[in-house]
């Protein structure tokens, strides 16, 4: 039923902006309740299924997420977190989807890429520069933090230069592993480069990272408003990661639906093959190398800023695998797939399971009785959120089994062809 | 008539096999050659070693006069020469003018930044590449199913795709390994109208590898036969259908015996 609603334009239309609404509502009057949240989620991907003119489609995302999501974000905080989180993983999701799902190169160690562009903005971004070159000239000004969001492009993406140059040769299950070492070697030279010189401050990660500075300010006092950091910053920051997120989207969507892409997707296919119909291996996967390790730079330098303290434990390989399930998840090669995918599992993780933790831990200290069994009595192991990766395995397990193509699989772009001149 | 592709002496050896023993050939511009002979004959290795896939330790290989040994696979592509595989191998989830648009790829002048910036000249070249694609499909007879997965083609609608894919990079020379293989006498037949056809008005030479012993008689100006690696011979079709060599590769010696001795007596 709600399928033909979305498949004609007005009620679509009608259907998608009212549900924005009331769910926006709800969550205005129901700042606590997660459930209602993620029924405004819900309502934004709505949107995707919706068939609506492009430019209201557009529209009515800016206009979800630019205006009724901060608005939401101050009234509860904790929602602009989440969303922030969101768009991190969206962007990282997106990345590891042109090596991933686009190149067919199964990428164990992507977080490595993620991990340079925070340490790269972390060394400079905080007094931590000085303990390596002397003097007392770090931590850079805040301007430089701009800067410092492409120089982790260069340095992820050179990085993932450095990471195909040896693994070229291999593919399948040998490059997953080869990557995967790649990642923990990454790691462990964050935790261990604290010396002979003290680069990466070792366990005890470095901190504090500057923030982005708030130009704006002058702009904000004009109008009246006194920039309250405390408020300010998680929406400067949401801003940002939605200025990433759409610059990577972009990207994908124009290097998929090009000579680029379609290379890559032959690579994918059979690398045999596409070499002989003359696409160059070496320089197309040293690109998918690049190109999906300069988006984790970017978001890595935000990530830093974002965080003041970064130490390798945010760079695990279980992230790694995190942000692989999550194309899994969403469908491999397909952008809305890895935005939807990254969106579940983040929040999946943050939100469900911490949510039902909470409840039952009230039920627990209310000592409510269930069929005569005192919940004051239930074990503290029973912890929704202690079995995040359980749950998530399952569900993992689950999609293989019954929609292993994803949730979103990656549609085919199909073209009405010109007619040629003489038929 | 110019010589197009030349090889001279050339050996190719997988450990103590000798897949192929100083091999000479040689294939003028504007024909339809044959390659045959019994199966492992190293034919395929052949034709690998033609295209980059592999590299001899002996021998020459040259194409328009230019050496075609230590390039690679994609480099010998953009020179103009491109193949079909024996076993078909598409990129089987992509559409079919998706695959047609992959074969162009060595013939992209675009840059990495005028994919990402969708400037004029790429938008142009894009469009372009488009119409390319339609009338290769067109010519190998398979617009109608642009738009449908590689892999859901019929057999023998995958075998023209894949010569439609390697027509795409606007190869001088074409080598079809086995294009009839699996295919009905009357598919085969309207196949090899179109290479000829493709002969005739695109200028294309074209070097068959084949089973189909009639396909090849009908269609090829030049036969050479290979053997456990060695030509055995080669010549017009008819000439090389009578050889002693040939029909002994073939069918095999008749064994010598008293008996066969004392009956012909």
């Amino acid at each position: 039923m709600i399928k033909a609603l979305l498949d004609r334009t007005v009620p679509a239309t009608i259907l998608v902006a009212s549900l924005l609404c009331v769910t926006a509502w709800g969550v205005a009057h129901f700042p606590r309740s997660i459930v209602v949240f993620m029924l405004f989620q819900g309502s934004i991907f709505l949107l995707y299924f919706a068939r609506m003119p492009r430019w209201l489609k557009i529209g009515m995302t800016v206009a979800a997420l630019g205006v009724l999501m901060p608005v939401l974000g101050t009234i509860n905080a904790y929602y602009m977190e989440i969303a922030i989180q969101v768009g991190i993983f969206v962007a990282l999701a997106l990345g590891l989807n042109i090596v991933v799902g686009l190149a067919g190169l199964l990428d164990l160690g992507y977080v490595a890429f993620f991990a340079v562009g925070a340490y790269s903005w972390a060394i400079f971004g905080s007094p931590q520069a000085n303990l390596i070159f002397g003097g007392s000239a770090f931590p850079l000004s805040p301007w430089w933090f701009f800067v410092f969001l492409f120089v982790g492009v260069g340095v992820a993406a050179g990085a993932g230069i450095l990471l195909g140059l040896p693994v070229l040769r291999l593919h399948g299950d040998y490059l997953a592993l080869v990557t995967l070492g790649f990642g923990e070697v990454i790691r462990v030279l964050a935790n261990n480069l604290d010396k002979p010189i003290n680069f990466t401050n070792g366990p005890k990660g470095i901190t504090p990272i500057g923030r982005p500075p708030i130009f704006f300010a002058p702009l904000l006092q004009a109008v009246g408003i006194t920039p309250d950091p405390n408020v300010i910053y998680p929406l400067y920051l949401y801003a940002l990661v939605l200025l990433i997120v759409g610059a990577t989207v972009l990207v994908n969507r124009r290097l998929e639906d090009s000579h680029i892409g379609r290379a890559w997707e032959a690579i994918r296919e059979d690398q045999t093959a596409a070499q002989a119909m003359g696409v160059p291996l070496v320089r197309m996967k040293l690109l998918a190398f690049a190109c999906g390790a300069s988006f984790a730079g970017a978001v890595g330098v935000l990530f830093s800023a974002k965080q003041i303290f970064i130490n390798p434990e945010s760079f695990t390989f279980m992230e790694s695998i995190g942000v692989l399930a999550m194309i899994i998840l969403g469908g491999m090669g397909s952008i809305p797939g890895a935005i939807l995918g990254a969106t579940v599992v983040t929040v999946l993780n943050l939100q469900v399971l911490k949510g039902l933790s909470l409840w039952v831990n009230e039920l627990r200290n209310a000592g409510t009785v269930i069929f005569g069994y005192s919940l004051a009595n239930l074990p503290t192991q029973l912890e929704p959120a202690k079995y995040e990766r359980m749950v998530f395995g399952l569900i993992l397990v689950l999609m293989m089994i019954f929609r292993p193509q994803g949730i979103l699989p990656a549609r085919r772009r199909t073209r009405e062809l010109t007619e040629p001149a003489d038929s | 008539m110019a010589t197009l592709l030349e090889a001279r002496g050339v050996t190719k050896r997988f450990g103590g096999l000798t897949a192929l023993n100083a091999v000479d050939f040689e294939l003028e511009e504007g024909r339809i050659a044959s390659i045959i002979g019994p199966n492992g004959a190293g034919k395929t290795t052949f034709f690998n070693v033609f295209t980059g896939l592999y590299v001899p330790e002996e021998g020459s290989v040259t194409f328009r006069a230019t050496s075609l040994l230590g390039l690679r696979p994609d480099q010998i592509t953009a020179l103009g020469v491109c193949r079909t595989f024996q076993n078909i191998r598409l990129f089987k989830n992509m559409t079919a003018v998706e695959n047609a648009l992959v074969g162009m790829h060595s013939r992209v002048d675009s840059s990495f930044w005028g994919a990402l910036s969708r400037n004029p000249h790429w938008k142009r070249e894009e469009g372009a590449l488009w119409t390319r694609a339609a009338e290769l499909l067109d010519i190998v007879g398979l617009r109608g199913r642009a738009n449908e997965l590689a892999r859901n083609l019929p057999y023998g609608d995958q075998r023209r795709l894949e010569i439609g894919r390697a027509l795409a990079s606007k190869p001088a020379l074409l080598l079809l390994d086995e294009p009839t293989a699996g295919m009905t006498q009357g598919e085969a037949r309207s196949l090899m109208a179109l290479l000829r056809r493709l002969v005739g008005d695109l200028g294309l030479t074209i070097l068959l590898i084949e089973h189909n012993m009639r396909v090849v008689m009908e269609v090829s100006d030049h036969v050479t036969v290979l053997d456990y690696g060695e030509k055995i011979a080669e010549g017009r079709a008819a000439e090389v259908q009578k050889n002693p060599r040939v029909i002994e590769a073939y069918l095999g010696r008749r064994k010598w015996t008293p008996r066969a001795e004392a009956g012909g007596a």
